[in-house]
Formats: C-alpha cells, sequence, structure tokens
C-alpha cells in the first residue's frame, strides 16, 4: 500500500471542522435540555396513579426507544411538510433529537424515581409536607444525583447522534468531513481527523461529566 | 390525504419493500452475530489478558465507542476502497457495523465478568481446570446471565444502526424507502411505514429479552 498522507488540505479548513464540531455540541445540548424536560414529564406519568396516564408514557418510550432515529429525522424533515409543518433543517433535527432523547431519558429519570428510599417519603409526609413539596424537596434532588452517570451517557450519545443532522445538510462535522473528502479525496486523513475529533470530544465530556459527578455525588456511608 | 393511492403504491413496490427488509435483516444479523463472536474475544482480553493483550482491546473499545456510528460506516466504506479493499457497499456496511457490535458486547461482557468473584477462578485452578475449563464452565455460564439483557438491547441498536447503510448506498428498509419515495412523493406514509416496520421488528426482538430476562431472574434450577 503506497498511500502518501498529506494532512494539509484537511487542516486547511479547520475553522470549518471547529465549527461543525460546536454546532454538534449545541444540537446535543439544546436537545438534551428539552429532552430531559420532556422525559422528566413522562417518567412522572409512567408512576401516575392514572392507568391511561401510565400506559400513555410506556407507550411512548416504547415507541420511540424502538425507532430508528434516522427515520424519526427523515420523517421530521420530509414528511411533516405534508401535513403542513415545515420546520427548517437544524429545528427539525432538534426536534426529532429531542423526541428520542426525552423517551431515553424518562428511561432514566425512572430508575432514579424508582431509588428514592420510600422512607424518605414517609418522612417527608410525616412533617406534613404537600406532595408538591416532597417532591421538590425529597424527590427531585436525590431522582437527580442517582441519575447523573447515566445522564452524562446520554448526553455523549446524543452527540454521536448529531452526526445523523448530516443527512438533512445541517452542517455539523460529518457534513463538513463528507464535503472536504468529495472536494480533496484525501479520504483516510479526512476520515481519521473527523473519527479523533469525535473521539477527543466524547473523553473531554467525560471527563466534565466525571468531575461533576464528584462534586454532586454524595459519599456512600 | 390519499389513502388508497398510498395503500395501492405499497402493494406496487412490495418487491422492494420486502427485499429491503430482508436485507436489514442480514445485515443485522450478520453483524451482530460476528460483533458477538468478536466481541467475546475483546471481552476476555480486556479483563483477563495480560498488558499488551488488555491494552490494545480497551483501546478498541474506546475508539469505536467513541466515534459516531455513522462516522464509522463513512470511514469503513471509503477508508476500504482507498487502501485498495474491493469491498462492496454491503460488505463495508457489514464491516463497520460488526465492528461496532463487537466494541459493545465487549464492554458488556466485561462489566458482567467482572462482577463474578476472583475466587471462582482460583476454585477452578484448584481443582485444575484450564483458563479455557474456567471460562467454558465457570465464568461463561454466570457472565450469560447477567449479559444476555444489555446483550438484546445492543441488538436492538444494531438493527436501528443498518439504517445509518442507506447513506453509503446499500438498498435495506430505509433506502428502499426513500427510492420509492423519490417516485411518488408520499414522504410521510412510507416514512411511517419504514418506521412501524422498524419498530415491529425492534419490539419483537425486545419482548423476546424481557421475557428471557424474566426466566433469567428466577434462581437456577439446582441438578440434585
Amino acid at each position: 500500500m503506497n498511500y502518501h498522507f498529506n494532512f494539509a488540505p484537511i487542516l486547511d479548513q479547520w475553522p470549518l471542522l471547529l465549527s461543525g464540531i460546536g454546532l454538534g455540541l449545541l444540537l446535543a445540548l439544546v436537545s438534551i435540555a428539552i429532552g430531559s424536560v420532556l422525559g422528566l414529564v413522562v417518567a412522572f406519568a409512567s408512576r401516575a396513579p392514572n392507568r391511561w396516564l401510565r400506559s400513555l408514557a410506556f407507550t411512548w418510550i416504547s415507541i420511540l426507544r424502538n425507532l430508528p432515529i434516522l427515520v424519526i429525522v427523515l420523517f421530521l424533515f420530509f414528511g411533516m411538510p405534508q401535513l403542513g409543518l415545515s420546520l427548517d433543517k437544524i429545528t427539525s433535527f432538534i426536534v426529532a433529537l429531542s423526541l428520542y432523547a426525552s423517551a431515553y431519558m424518562a428511561e432514566v429519570f425512572r430508575g432514579g424515581l424508582l431509588s428514592v428510599p420510600q422512607g424518605l417519603i414517609e418522612a417527608g409526609q410525616a412533617i406534613g409536607l404537600t406532595s408538591f413539596r416532597i417532591k421538590r424537596y425529597i424527590v427531585l434532588p436525590i431522582m437527580f444525583r442517582n441519575a447523573l452517570p447515566a445522564f452524562g451517557n446520554n448526553f455523549i450519545s446524543l452527540f454521536k447522534d448529531t452526526s445523523l443532522a448530516a443527512t438533512i445538510a445541517v452542517p455539523e462535522l460529518t457534513f463538513y468531513a463528507r464535503k472536504i473528502n468529495s472536494e480533496t479525496f484525501r479520504v483516510i486523513e479526512v476520515w481519521l481527523i473527523a473519527s479523533l475529533l469525535y473521539i477527543v470530544c466524547c473523553y473531554a465530556i467525560t471527563l466534565v461529566l466525571r468531575a461533576m459527578e464528584k462534586r454532586l455525588v454524595l459519599e456512600k456511608t | 390525504m390519499d389513502w388508497s393511492y398510498f395503500f395501492s403504491e405499497v402493494i406496487a413496490n412490495r418487491g422492494a419493500l420486502l427485499h429491503g427488509t430482508a436485507i436489514t435483516f442480514t445485515v443485522s444479523l450478520i453483524a451482530i452475530l460476528a460483533g458477538t463472536v468478536l466481541g467475546i474475544v475483546i471481552g476476555i482480553a480486556v479483563t483477563y489478558g495480560n498488558k499488551p493483550l488488555r491494552w490494545p482491546a480497551r483501546l478498541y473499545i474506546d475508539i469505536i465507542r467513541g466515534t459516531p456510528v455513522l462516522v464509522l460506516v463513512l470511514t469503513t466504506f471509503y477508508v476500504s476502497s482507498a487502501v485498495g479493499l474491493n469491498f462492496t457497499a454491503f460488505q463495508a456496511g457489514a464491516l463497520a457495523l460488526t465492528l461496532f457490535c463487537a466494541s459493545h458486547v465487549g464492554e458488556i461482557l466485561r462489566g458482567a465478568l467482572q462482577s463474578l468473584s476472583r475466587g471462582q477462578i482460583e476454585a477452578g485452578r484448584a481443582i485444575g481446570l484450564t483458563f479455557g475449563g474456567i471460562f467454558r464452565y465457570i465464568l461463561f455460564p454466570q457472565a450469560l446471565r447477567f449479559a444476555l439483557p444489555t446483550w438484546i438491547t445492543a441488538a436492538v441498536e444494531m438493527v436501528k444502526a443498518s439504517t445509518l447503510l442507506s447513506v453509503i448506498g446499500v438498498a435495506e428498509l430505509l433506502l428502499s424507502t426513500q427510492q420509492i419515495i423519490s417516485n411518488n412523493f408520499l414522504n410521510m406514509q412510507f416514512y411511517l411505514l419504514a418506521g412501524a416496520i422498524y419498530f415491529l421488528i425492534d419490539f419483537a426482538i425486545e419482548q423476546v429479552g424481557r421475557s428471557i430476562g424474566r426466566r433469567l431472574e428466577q434462581p437456577t434450577r439446582r441438578m440434585v
């Protein structure tokens, strides 16, 4: 194999690649924020006293978790205009990723809710807190802390899923990598650099999350 | 909305849809089977290997899990032809999914193996088993119980990830759907149909996983 490596044409486009990474991180951040709010609602609905609400929540989780994210993205971008709902590509991708994230976050929060000791809730009732205040001061803080590691993993998955935005021409890293690939034909170099950028980013996110966990998670006594 | 037109189009294109579903099945199955075999090797290497074995395995898992599957698929497809391997899109795609699956299975198996106590290996050694024997008769059966539910989830992920092969031109279910749409412009209806088919496949796998998981939670029957 005599392939002559030449990274110069790709490094010339460095600002594009960086802006691609930035957009990817932004998409993941916005989606996980919206997805967490939705997921929290779904998680509480899945533990609601009302049977219909519970099955609605489980149907939501089951459908979104078992659909390929690419199908959701394409459906929202190409299918929804037929129903008169045209979103621009970035908005439509954020909606798709948020919906997808909501199902996973609902599972995370549901696990977090189950991990709140029943005794603490009873203690709250015993000192006369309303059910809203029990949720606000007892259930939610414990749930968030327990959910943090899984939250981090989901964020990394979502960041990797932002690469799918390239299929509807959202200019993130994979989109630029494909563009540079077809313009320069430096095939190996461009995919090497794109993969490395993703790996470095994921690793950096892991480090940040670990530092956060260390600060927030109480020592097990 | 004209649903009768949609149904007539579905019937007219049933061949392409069925063929696409078959390709989705085939490529997922190849990835899951080959990926599991490779993943078991990697999982063992990363858990019990000595340094020169453990580090490459760890690096493999971290690199593959740190890249998006789409990038992995595109990299495999373009780079394999750049280095002179004449893979078809199907082969390159199957290879990418296999590599992806292997990293997941490796990580799942590592987690399961590490939850077993070290003393069991020593007990196995004490009764004179080789490492192969210890793994085959002591560690693997227990690790399987831990790992099976997660493994099923990984299988669902493989079916979902197979949609990404549409990007490199493998005519699996999603690309077949897109080709049909480019003729009749029934975007919403056909994406819904594709979504429904994927949902059914994944939901079925998930249910099988659930029932296996329920059976595994019961204590093992002891042969007395």
